[in-house]
C-alpha cells in the first residue's frame, strides 16, 4: 500500500507540473494590462515604468521559473519560519509571490480568506453529505413510492435549478419580503457571545441553504442510482433467503457496498470546498477564496490568478490520489500490490 | 403469441426502439414538450411579440406588469418579454454549439485513445490533466483574459459568442472521451472486429462502421446533459458579469441586470431565472429518459 502511495505521488508531480505551466502560461500569455485600472492621468512612460518594475517585461521562462521558486521555495520556507520561529538561512534575500494589486504577498490574502469559505462552503458540504446520503437509500429502497417520486423531483430540481437562481429566490423571500436573514454576509462579524453567534447563524443560513441544495441533490440522485444497482444483486437474494431481517439485508449488505462509490465522489469534492463556491460567495457577498480570484480576475492581476488556480488545481491531484488510496481500503476486491 | 409475431414482422429500428422505451418516461415526455414550447417561443416568438427589445422608453420603466409589458420592464422601459425572448436564442445556441464541440472532441478522443493503443497513454493523460484544471475559475480567467482579441477579430457579438462556445465547450469534453473511450474498449474485443479485421477492413472503415455506430446511445446520453451544463456556465459567466456585454442579452446577462433592482421589479430577474431553470431542468429529465431508454440492461420486452 505504501508503496502504491509513493509511486502515485511521484507520477503526480509531472502532472502537477504540466498544470502549473498550463495556469501560467494561459494567464501569461494573456492580453491582460496590470496597469489597466489604475487613473488614466498616468503617463504612458510612467505606466511602462510600473510595469517593468511589477516585472512583466521579464522573459517567460524567467517569469515562470522565478514563480515556481516563490511558489515552491520561498513560501513553504516562509511558512515554516512563521510557524515555527526558527530563522532559514537566506531569508532576507527570499521573494514571495507578491500580488500586482495590492502589493502584499497573495498567500497572506489566501490565509486571511480562507476560514470565510471554509465556514460557509465547508459546514454545506458536510450538511449537503448528510442529508443526501438517508434519503437517497430510503428512496432507492422504496422505488417508485410516493417519497421517491417527490423526492427524485426534488433532487432534480435542486440539481438543475443554478446557485445563483436559486440564491436570488431565497434573497427575495427570505430578506426582502419575510427579512429573516441578511442578503449580505458580514466577515467583520466575531462570534463572542450566544448573541453574536446567533448573528452568525442567520448570516450563514441563506448561503449554507443554497448551497447545501445543491450539493445533496447532486449527490443524493448519484448514491440512489447507487443503491438501486447493489439492490438488483445477487448477494441481496442469498442475504434474504438466508433468513437475515430486512433491515440488515438494506444496511448492512446493499448500503455498506453501494456507499463506496458515493465516497470516492464526496472526496472527489472536497477541491471544490477550498475553491469556494464562487457565484455563491459573489451574491451573498462573503469574501472568500472564489470572490478573491474574481477581484484579481477584474484587475489583471496575473500572479494572484496564477497562484490561486495552482493551489486548486494541486487539491484536485491530491484528493484524487487520496480518494483513490481510501478505494482501495474500502473495497477489498482492489489491490494495489 | 400472435402479437409478438406481429411485432417480429414490424422492422423495428434503433430510433423507433428507442423512442418506444423513451415514451414510458413520463416526466422525460412532459419535459419534451415543456422544451419545445420554449424553444418554439424563443424562435418564432419574436414574429408575434413585435416590440423591439432595445427600445427605450422612460416613461414606463420598473413596471411589474402591464397589459402592454405583460412581463415589465427593466430600468430604462425596455420591455422584458421581447428581451427575454431574444436573450433565449442566444443561450440556447451556446448551449447546442458548446455541446456540439465537446462532443466532437471527446468522442475523438476517446476513439483514438480506445482502438490505437500507442495513443491511449498519452492522451488519457492529457485528459487527467484537463480534468484536474479548476472548472469554472479557468473559465472566468479565460473568458476576460481572451475577451479583447476576439472582439477585434470577430466584432462584439461574434467574438464573444466564438469565446464562449470555445472555452465552455473545450473545458467539458473530458468525461465524453473517458466515456467513449471505455466503450471502444469493450466492443474491439468483440468478435465482429475481429471478423472485419480479418476481411481486410482498414482501420478508418471499423471505427466509422464497426465502432462507432456501437458507442453511440453513451454520447447522445452524454450530448444531453452536456447542453444543460452548457447554459447553466454560459449564464454563471454571464451572471458574474463576465460573459456578453450588457447590451445583448443572454438569460443569464439579463438576470445579472435584473438582481440589483429586484426590490423594484422582481420579474425583471424572475422570468430570465425562470426560463434557464425550466429549460435545464428539462433537459435533465430528457437526458434521464434517453439514458434509460438507451441502456439495454433496463429494457422490458
Amino acid at each position: 500500500m505504501s508503496k502504491y502511495i509513493i509511486r502515485r505521488l511521484l507520477t503526480a508531480i509531472p502532472t502537477i507540473l504540466a498544470m502549473s505551466f498550463i495556469i501560467f502560461a494561459i494567464v501569461d500569455l494573456s492580453p491582460a494590462d496590470p496597469t489597466g485600472n489604475l487613473p488614466l492621468t498616468i503617463p504612458p512612460e510612467v505606466r511602462a515604468k510600473i510595469r517593468e518594475t511589477m516585472g512583466v517585461n521579464d522573459p517567460f521562462v524567467v517569469k515562470y521559473l522565478k514563480w515556481l521558486r516563490q511558489f515552491f521555495i520561498a513560501e513553504p520556507a516562509n511558512l515554516f519560519e512563521t510557524s515555527t520561529g526558527i530563522t532559514l538561512p537566506g531569508s532576507e534575500d527570499r521573494t514571495r509571490i507578491i500580488s500586482y494589486q495590492t502589493k502584499g504577498p497573495v498567500m497572506d490574502i489566501i490565509a486571511e480568506r480562507l476560514p470565510q469559505t471554509l465556514w460557509v462552503v465547508g459546514s454545506a458540504y458536510i450538511l449537503g453529505t448528510l442529508i443526501a446520503v438517508p434519503i437517497a437509500v430510503f428512496s432507492a429502497y422504496k422505488q417508485y413510492s410516493l417519497f421517491d417520486q417527490v423526492g427524485t423531483f426534488t433532487m432534480m430540481l435542486g440539481f438543475s435549478v443554478p446557485t445563483f437562481a436559486a440564491g436570488l429566490v431565497f434573497i427575495i423571500i427570505f430578506s426582502v419580503n419575510l427579512k429573516w436573514f441578511p442578503s449580505i454576509y458580514d466577515t467583520t462579524h466575531v462570534v463572542t457571545d450566544i448573541k453574536s453567534l446567533q448573528v452568525q447563524l442567520r448570516q450563514m443560513f441563506m448561503p449554507v441553504a443554497v448551497l447545501t441544495l445543491f450539493y445533496t441533490a447532486g449527490l443524493s440522485r448519484y448514491t440512489r442510482s447507487s443503491v438501486l444497482d447493489h439492490l438488483q444483486q445477487d448477494y441481496i437474494r442469498t442475504a434474504r433467503s438466508k433468513g437475515l431481517t430486512e433491515r440488515t439485508v438494506v444496511t448492512r449488505h446493499a448500503v455498506r457496498n453501494s456507499l463506496i462509490p458515493v465516497v470516492t465522489l464526496i472526496g472527489l469534492g472536497i477541491p471544490g470546498v477550498f475553491s469556494g463556491a464562487l457565484i455563491t460567495e459573489q451574491i451573498f457577498r462573503i469574501n472568500g477564496i472564489g470572490q478573491y480570484l474574481i477581484i484579481a480576475i477584474q484587475g489583471g492581476d496575473e500572479p494572484t490568478m496564477q497562484t490561486v488556480l495552482f493551489i486548486f488545481a494541486v487539491l484536485v491531484v491530491l484528493f484524487n490520489i487520496v480518494v483513490d488510496v481510501i478505494y482501495g481500503l474500502l473495497d477489498p476486491r482492489i489491490s494495489y500490490s | 403469441m400472435d402479437e409478438d409475431a406481429a411485432q417480429m414482422q414490424k422492422a423495428r429500428t434503433f430510433v423507433g426502439d428507442t423512442w418506444r422505451q423513451f415514451r414510458r418516461h413520463r416526466l422525460a415526455i412532459i419535459a419534451v414538450g415543456v422544451l419545445a414550447v420554449i424553444v418554439l417561443g424563443v424562435l418564432i416568438g419574436p414574429a408575434f411579440w413585435t416590440l423591439d427589445p432595445a427600445y427605450i422608453d422612460i416613461a414606463a420603466a420598473y413596471q411589474v406588469s402591464s397589459p402592454e409589458h405583460p412581463w415589465g420592464t427593466d430600468n430604462l422601459g425596455r420591455d422584458t418579454l421581447a428581451r427575454v425572448l431574444q436573450g433565449g436564442r442566444v443561450s440556447l445556441a451556446i448551449g447546442i454549439s458548446a455541446m456540439m464541440l465537446s462532443i466532437f472532441i471527446g468522442t475523438v478522443i476517446g476513439l483514438l485513445s480506445g482502438y490505437f493503443k500507442l495513443l491511449d497513454d498519452p492522451l488519457m493523460r492529457m485528459t487527467d490533466i484537463f480534468l484536474s484544471l479548476p472548472q469554472l475559475p479557468l473559465l472566468l480567467v479565460l473568458s476576460t483574459l481572451f475577451r479583447e482579441p476576439l472582439k477585434a477579430a470577430f466584432g462584439p457579438e461574434g467574438g464573444v459568442f466564438i469565446l464562449m462556445m470555445i472555452i465552455i465547450g473545450g473545458l467539458q469534453w473530458m468525461p465524453t472521451a473517458r466515456l467513449v473511450r471505455g466503450e471502444v474498449l469493450t466492443v474491439k474485443s468483440r468478435e465482429f472486429i475481429t471478423a472485419a479485421n480479418a476481411l481486410g477492413a482498414q482501420n478508418r472503415r471499423i471505427i466509422r462502421y464497426h465502432i462507432l455506430p456501437n458507442v453511440l446511445s453513451p454520447v447522445i446520453v452524454a450530448a444531453t446533459f452536456s447542453i444543460a451544463s452548457a447554459i447553466i456556465t454560459e449564464s454563471a459567466l454571464s451572471f458574474l458579469g463576465l460573459g456578453f456585454p450588457p447590451d445583448f442579452p443572454t438569460w443569464g446577462r439579463l438576470l445579472f441586470d435584473g438582481k440589483d433592482y429586484m426590490t423594484i421589479t422582481w420579474t425583471l430577474a424572475f422570468w430570465p431565472g425562470m426560463l434557464i431553470s425550466v429549460t435545464v431542468l428539462c433537459v435533465n429529465f430528457i437526458g434521464d429518459g434517453l439514458r434509460d431508454a438507451l441502456d439495454p440492461r433496463l429494457h422490458k420486452s
